[in-house]
């Protein structure tokens, strides 16, 4: 495989007509960190967008950022911490998961994924934070769209079309995202001992008070194999957490009314503080807990109230489930199932299906990813919709062809 | 009037009765709407300068009837326009001559409340206040809150991704909805999302949203509730000029304050506020901040201490903290009617919507200013500060003969003056008619044929809501078409590893 790394957007366009010429299909990475992401692909060619680097306009005040689109993201969060702020999604690290070191993706990459974490219940998705962007598209074209203020409708949309959409539409050369005050200070309350049905009963009822919480994730205990991201003595209980973040007076202010609440219900509450509680929901975005394991892994995202029972279903299913938790409140549940040539996909989306939402396989052999839809199938009517918007930025299919669904 | 719409399609026009006959066998006769003086009420939208008959008005009750209608119109080659309340300040439900204007209004049920998955879910003629009346019972509320809450919909909302004076803190629409359903050109209906978060793969939600009804009609929204903060506090500040209020509104977010709103007014906008309904504002301030605190009770104590300090740094002259929960709403009472008080002063005005960096506001309200004394107009400014979008609205006699042409000039200079200082043409209101012809300042050819051949997978005839958003029409298959020169293009010398 050849890969190319273009110094700028106009090479980037050059080698997209090149490759349209040559009727040649190509990968397109940043570093290739979330490269085990979505389905493989057999082209012989790549772009990286490892050579676009550096940040391009940064305004504390404005809460702005622009950087070309492959800067190292570590490079844009150091940054960022200088001036206390952050991007407030929480962007998952893919490193752990597919048994890399942590700090290795690009901020283009980031959104071509969408990869939100925890704070994503509170603050939103990548895509609510993606203000603009330059790209050059399947046709080998360079075009913009949004700008670098909070607030556009100017024509459509389109930085939401493109965020999440790996890779198909464009190549991002540029983005300029929203960034964000970094809290002062955080901690986790564990609430020990509930069963996932209570858990997901809870945190929904909790993410329906004004505590302002910023994480709510339940752990069942984990079987052996799985680490724990929380402390060693915690580790084999069922815990349910809950994140607070803030000022020092506002933590302060909220743990303790949340911790009396709690203990009149008669739960048993422990605390993590600063620097625990950022390593356990570090983990939990990641999916550490299944780092060093070989099950196949899927991500679903549905109702969170209805977390627990969808998790139940899918037992009833016979799924050789070996490991699950949940995050944003119960809406989120990473599942790591035994290894299978169909991923149990067939089960899955079924179960999915009955509930509303959706599954996607993050982790599982080439072979598997080839055979198996990675990305929910969709009904007719929109899986021809999503197919005619594919071929509105690329109608050759010349960018990650296949890489979301064979016919895309 | 300087803007045009497309010339009406004459055999279309010979067609009308039979298409009206066709659609009183999809709806009953009442929700066919064909007389002249009946159609009079839907002849124009929040942009009152721009008025037009549609060829014929209906009023769907049910999905199944909507579809019906587009595919219809799809077989007759009819357009249509979708109308949500009307209450758009750029065109975008403006009929046309030769259209259907689909009127939303009938459905008007809230479907279903959950609590637990903290969703509401809406057909598209609810109106925006509502949705929180229906839940704040429960200790909920629906973020996005346009001035226009009491009679906009939620369709409209979408249609325009609208936002309100929550916005910095809680987003815009787009940021606060989980699904939606869509008829399109065709009759197809399609759901996107549900109550789960983010969409399976490609986020056609998102680009619906502030699709101005150019993509398909919504026909169902899940939004987002939210449970009131602990606590919410405002407070007044007042400074003699406009510099210190924008720098004010800088000193704050940089110190790490998201307020709940940060808004802004200028002299003239406050003084027809304040005569409008007496709200405690201080009618000699040249800028007059609205900010609104929330969280918990000694969280708020704290913010109110740190933007107070800020605010009499930058020599605010006035500053009051409301008392009570009376006095917030009285606070926000004169900025929420900021626009009706302004047209009492009129007699008539147009409000203009760009976005700016907020370093940008000192300079460009200072530009307003001149150019008003250019135009001989007057321009009261009333905007969201905290996320830069600016409403100046220019004051014009619509009776005087010159002045609202005197008055468009005005504010297609104020827009071109927001690009230029790296902003956008509209933050909230949309393009519609209203900006279509300014599209070219902020976007290439390039860029807008690349959004019109995304029109183009939802509506290849271009039927649905043509003339509003894009400048010139371009044939699907004429965009479409791409020279590839096969077999003959080298890989250029760029480095590969
Ligand atoms: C006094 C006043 C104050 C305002 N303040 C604000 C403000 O603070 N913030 C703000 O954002 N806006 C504001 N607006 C503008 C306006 O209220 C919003 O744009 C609102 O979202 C429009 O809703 P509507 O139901 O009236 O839609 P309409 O005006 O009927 O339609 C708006 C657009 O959406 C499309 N549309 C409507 N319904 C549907 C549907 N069901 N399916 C598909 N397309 C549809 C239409 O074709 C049109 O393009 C204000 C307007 C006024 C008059």
């Amino acid at each position: 495989m050849k890969t190319f790394v273009p110094r700028d957007e106009e090479e980037i366009a050059q080698l997209v007509r090149a490759a349209l010429g040559n009727a040649a299909p190509l990968d397109i990475i940043g570093s290739g960190s979330r490269r085990g992401l979505g389905r493989p692909s057999d082209a012989q060619t790549c772009i990286s967008t490892s050579g676009l680097t550096g940040v391009i306009y940064y305004e504390p005040s404005e809460l702005v950022l622009a950087a070309h689109s492959g800067t190292p993201l570590s490079l844009i969060t150091r940054l960022l911490e200088q001036h206390d702020q952050e991007l407030a999604f929480e962007p998952i690290d893919h490193g752990p998961l597919f048994g890399n070191p942590r700090g290795a993706g690009t901020i283009g990459g980031l959104f071509a994924v969408n990869a939100s974490g925890p704070r994503r219940i509170k603050t939103g998705a990548a895509r609510d934070h993606l203000l603009g962007f330059r790209a050059v598209s399947g046709r080998g074209e360079i075009f913009q769209s949004g700008g670098r203020v909070m607030k556009n409708v100017t024509g459509y949309d389109m930085s939401k079309l493109m965020t999440g959409s790996y890779g198909t539409f464009g190549i991002f050369s540029e983005v300029t995202l929203k960034v964000m005050p970094k809290a002062q200070t955080g901690l986790t309350l564990l609430i020990i001992g509930l069963d996932e049905e209570e858990a997901v009963r809870q945190m929904t009822q909790m993410s329906g008070l004004g505590y302002e919480i910023s994480g709510f994730a339940h752990l069942p205990p984990l079987q052996s194999g799985f680490s724990s991201p929380a402390p060693q003595e915690l580790a084999g209980k069922p815990l349910t957490a809950l994140r607070l973040e803030g000022s020092e007076t506002s933590v302060t202010a909220r743990r303790e009314e949340l911790v009396s609440s709690l203990a009149a219900k008669g739960r048993r509450v422990e605390v993590l503080e600063a620097v625990n509680s950022r390593n356990f929901w570090e983990d939990l975005r990641d999916g550490t807990p299944f780092g060093g394991t070989k099950e196949q892994i899927w991500r679903i995202s549905s109702a969170p109230a209805n977390g627990a029972l969808l998790v139940a279903d899918l037992l009833a299913r016979n799924v050789p489930v070996r490991c699950r938790y949940y995050d944003w409140a119960g809406g989120l549940i990473w599942l790591a199932v035994a290894a299978a040539g169909d991923a149990h996909a067939p089960a899955i989306h079924a179960v999915v299906d009955s509930h509303g939402g959706h599954a996607t396989l993050i982790r599982a052999s080439r072979e598997v990813r080839a055979a198996v839809p990675v990305f929910h199938p969709q009904p007719p009517a929109l899986a021809a919709l999503t197919q005619r918007i594919r071929h509105s930025f690329d109608p050759e299919l010349i960018l990650n062809r296949g890489r979301i669904r064979d016919d895309l | 009037m300087s803007i045009s719409m497309p010339e009406p399609e004459t055999e279309i026009l010979r067609n009308r009765n039979r298409l009206i006959r066709r659609l009183r066998r999809i709806l009953p006769d009442g929700n066919v709407i064909g007389e002249e003086t009946q159609m009079r009420v839907y002849e124009c939208d929040g942009l009152l300068m721009y008025r037009q008959l549609p060829l014929v008005v209906v009023l769907p009750e049910t999905v199944g009837q909507v579809s019906m209608v587009m595919a219809l119109a799809d077989e007759m080659n009819v357009k249509v326009v979708p109308r949500g309340a009307g209450t758009s300040l750029s065109g975008g439900a403006l009929p046309l001559a030769d259209g259907i204007l689909l009127v939303m209004s009938k459905f008007s049920r809230i479907l279903e409340i959950d609590y637990p998955n903290r969703c509401v879910k809406v057909q598209p003629g609810v109106t925006n206040l509502a949705v929180t009346r229906a839940v704040e019972h429960e200790g909920f509320y629906y973020a996005p809150d346009p001035s226009s809450q009491i009679a906009c919909s939620i369709g409209g909302n979408v249609g325009e991704n609208a936002g309100g004076v929550h916005c910095l803190k809680y987003g815009l629409t787009t940021n606060n909805i989980l699904g939606l359903e869509i008829v399109l050109m065709d009759g197809q209906v399609l759901r996107l999302g549900g109550k789960h978060l983010d969409s399976e793969l490609y986020d056609v939600m998102g680009l619906m949203t502030g699709s101005e009804g150019l993509l398909g009609v919504i026909t169902e929204i899940t939004l987002r509730i939210l449970p009131k903060p602990q606590t919410i506090s405002a407070l007044l500040l007042g400074f003699a000029s406009i510099e210190a209020g924008a720098d004010c509104v800088a000193s704050i977010i940089s110190a790490g304050i998201i307020p709940g709103g940060l808004e802004m007014m200028d002299n003239l906008a406050v003084r027809a506020a304040e005569e409008f309904q007496a709200c405690g504002y201080p009618c000699d301030a040249e800028a007059l901040i609205v900010c609104e605190l929330d969280g918990a009770a000694s969280e708020v104590e704290r913010l109110i201490e740190g933007v107070s300090r800020i605010a009499r740094n930058h020599g605010a002259g006035f500053i009051k903290i409301a008392e009570n929960e009376e006095q917030r709403l009285q606070f926000w009472a004169g900025r929420k009617n900021a626009f009706p008080a302004v047209g009492a002063i009129g007699p008539d005005y147009l409000c203009m919507d760009g976005t700016i960096p907020r370093n940008q506001i000192g300079h460009v309200l200072k530009q307003i200013q001149n150019l008003a004394s250019k135009y001989a107009l007057r321009c009261a400014n009333v905007f969201h500060a905290g996320d830069g979008n600016l409403h100046p609205l220019i004051l014009y006699d619509a009776n005087k003969p010159g002045d609202l042409d005197k008055a468009e000039a005005f504010g297609a200079d104020i827009l071109r003056l927001c690009v230029e200082v790296g902003g956008v043409l509209t933050g909230e209101h949309g393009v519609g008619v209203e900006k279509r012809d300014l599209m070219s300042t902020m976007f290439s050819g390039t860029d807008l044929k690349q959004q019109q051949r995304v029109k183009c997978a939802f509506d290849p005839a271009h039927r649905l809501n043509p003339g509003k958003v894009f400048p010139t029409l371009h044939r699907c298959a004429e965009l479409g078409k791409m020279h590839v020169q096969r077999g003959k293009l080298p890989f250029p010398d760029i480095p590969r590893f």
